[in-house]
């Protein structure tokens, strides 16, 4: 594989995706101690936000220790080059929500619907696209639908006003062809002007190989995380992922080894939960089960005496979609209540 | 004998199409007009076909008939864009509006919680809350009633082919509008809503998740009778809505786990959203048409 020269905006999304094993637990200070690190080692952008977006604060996906506001207003004006993203779900967060990121100085929103729902995301992108930010596109569970839907669904989006697709593989399930053949199509049809951009999860330990193949195939922006801190076994390692780049000759703007100490030194010190590739993680890659299930799935299973790899592998096959935590409880109710039965 | 009370349906898509078929059924309402704005409509020529007196002009295309025909309730099923405008043409004749959209002018309704109370005040517009708000309210009024609520959370989740062009363009009206509802009507000191869509085949049926935290530890027993009630309350009108888990009683969480199958009467029967919310609605249209009756008997 040859991509001398090429260029990639890299994302950090240990403040956001790694409020999943953190269980949204990270306070300001974390928060800021991460993003100043990461913003000295010239990593360009950083999303900070409830790990399932603005407005996630929950009881389904659990309340964090301090408001998306707080969250912001602590990191975003102690950056000096990087910028801030936040996430937003449509369903779970709102355009008020949208106003507050923004008003706090976050440049970067990225609207997140399952890979069929995008026509839920008009209001959001539209009024992101309205305010001049940086408005991405992010289709999630992409391996559930072929490079033609999925397409059809990016250009939904782009027609909203979004300036980057991103094709998002929450379940950690692709491979490297899947990216391929996904990142490729959407590089090949959208507008020119719109970029393409590829998150992985590392459930399955593809997330280097598959971000590799997303650049190959044309992608501008890849997702990763300082120590690999995010839901399921993690997102494509970052320190990792550009000491691989900077291998084979792609520009990064990132320095390798200042961010080989953010990892070292700062994140893996704070993690409360083991981020790899265990039983369940491997499980959510291998059932295509949307990332951020792990935690609730291993507290359901504990609670109710059930083995948390069934769990999962019925969540996968119910087809259940990202967000719906929910039915974590409800399913392990239902095989409670049959195990009891038999 | 009293004649049935003469209503309108504004709207022909799916929503207006499902009541149509339910109010056809009604004891004290007799549906007459549909209103559409595509002469080509499904809906419109659906109702056509069952008698109804027709127009696609929207609400103006009805208008001077209004009185002759002797309208005096009408359902707006479009959407919260236009029901304002909607309302506010049909209330010159006097007209008493179910507005099943989510634009919230009126007050909320919940049948089961609340249709009593509206009895009597003589409210002009009374609005159906959202779909999900229909499913869910019920529930955390039943632990309402018996404690104080500091906080109530719903989860609904719909199939895809139930969600319609108009939730999906404006999906915060709907999370806005349940949180409200399970505030007013649901009784919670806080309410958050949260809406997943999902595109499974064959469609999943609507489930629907509801979380309260008590402000004091959960009366377990009057919580699990008054939940019983409700449910009994809602199976009324449809009978699909059933508590598959629950209640989980964990600390000061309340969890209910309900299943909302449709009747199946236009919409497949996996849009137990749907189907809640014209139930409910035509529900309240009679509870309405009773007081009608009476103020003309008296």
């Amino acid at each position: 594989m040859n991509l001398e020269g090429k260029k990639v905006t890299l994302h950090d999304m240990s403040l956001r995706d790694g409020m999943h094993p953190q269980r949204h637990q990270l306070t300001p200070e974390q928060m800021v101690e991460v993003a100043t690190a990461l913003d000295a080692a010239g990593v360009p952008l950083i999303e900070v936000t409830h790990g399932d977006g603005l407005g996630g604060a929950s009881v389904n996906y659990g309340f964090p220790a301090a408001t998306d506001e707080e969250y912001l207003r602590a990191v975003v004006p102690k950056m000096k080059n990087a910028k801030i993203s936040a996430l937003l779900i449509p369903g779970i967060g709102t355009v008020d929500q949208l106003r507050m990121a923004h008003a706090c100085g976050v440049q970067t929103i990225r609207v997140a619907t399952h890979c069929t729902e995008a026509d839920v995301s008009e209001q959001h992108i539209g009024l992101g696209a309205e305010m001049e930010m940086d408005t991405v596109g992010f289709l999630m569970m992409a391996h559930m639908i072929g490079p033609e839907e999925l397409l059809e669904q990016a250009e939904l989006m782009q027609g909203y006003g979004a300036n980057c697709i991103y094709v998002t593989d929450s379940a950690g399930y692709m491979l490297p062809d899947d990216v391929t053949a996904r990142v490729g199509h959407l590089r090949e049809k959208l507008d020119p002007d719109v970029e393409v951009g590829f998150h992985g999860h590392h459930n399955m330990h593809m997330g280097i190989a598959n971000s590799l193949a997303a650049i190959e195939a044309g992608a501008a922006r890849i997702d990763g995380s300082v120590a690999g801190m995010g839901a399921g076994a993690g997102n494509t390692p970052l320190e990792v992922f550009v000491a691989v780049l900077h291998r084979m000759g792609v520009e990064t703007g990132v320095d390798m080894w200042k961010l080989m100490d953010v990892a070292e030194e700062i994140v893996y010190p704070l993690m409360t939960h083991k981020v790899r590739a265990d039983r369940d993680s491997l499980t959510l890659g291998y059932a295509g089960v949307y990332s951020s299930f792990l935690l609730h799935a291993k507290r359901a299973a504990e609670k109710y005496g059930l083995k948390s790899t069934d769990i999962l592998v019925e969540l996968g096959r119910m087809k259940t979609v990202g967000g719906q935590e929910d039915m974590i409880e409800d399913v392990a109710l239902d095989m409670k209540k049959a195990g009891a039965a038999e | 004998m009293t004649t049935k009370v003469k209503a309108a349906i504004i709207g022909s898509g799916n929503i207006g199409t499902d009541l149509l078929y339910k109010a056809l059924r009604s004891d004290i309402i007799e549906p007459i007009w549909m209103v559409g704005i595509d002469a080509e409509s499904e809906g419109l020529k659906r109702a056509q076909k069952l008698g109804l007196k027709t127009t696609a002009d929207g609400v103006k295309g009805m208008e001077p008939h209004i009185v002759e025909d002797k309208v005096q309730i009408a359902w707006d099923a479009t959407s919260a864009y236009v029901h304002e405008s909607n309302n506010e043409l049909v209330k010159k004749y006097g007209v008493k509006m179910v507005d099943l959209t989510p634009a919230a002018i009126g007050p909320f309704c919940v049948p089961p919680v609340n249709l009593m109370e509206m009895v009597g005040r003589g409210e002009q517009n009374v609005n159906m809350v959202t779909c999900g708000g229909q499913a869910t309210i019920p529930m955390v009024a039943a632990v309402s009633r018996v404690q104080p609520v500091e906080y109530a959370e719903i989860i609904a989740t719909v199939s895809s082919k139930s969600a319609g062009p108009g939730t999906r363009k404006n999906i915060d009206e709907f999370t806005r509008t349940t949180a409200k509802g399970v505030e007013v009507v649901g009784g919670a000191e806080r309410g958050k809503a949260i809406i997943i869509i999902n595109p499974a085949e064959p469609p999943l049926i609507m489930r629907d998740t509801i979380h309260c935290l008590t402000k004091d530890a959960p009366k377990q027993k009057e919580i699990i009778e008054s939940a019983e009630r409700m449910i009994a309350e809602v199976q009324k009108y449809v009978p699909g809505y059933t508590l598959k888990n629950g209640p989980v009683f964990d600390g000061h969480r309340v969890s209910f786990y309900m299943e909302v199958e449709g009747l199946g009467d236009f919409l497949p029967k996996y849009a137990g959203n749907l189907d809640i919310m014209t139930a409910a609605g035509l529900r309240t249209a009679e509870l309405i048409a009773e007081e009608i009756q009476r103020a003309e008997a008296a």
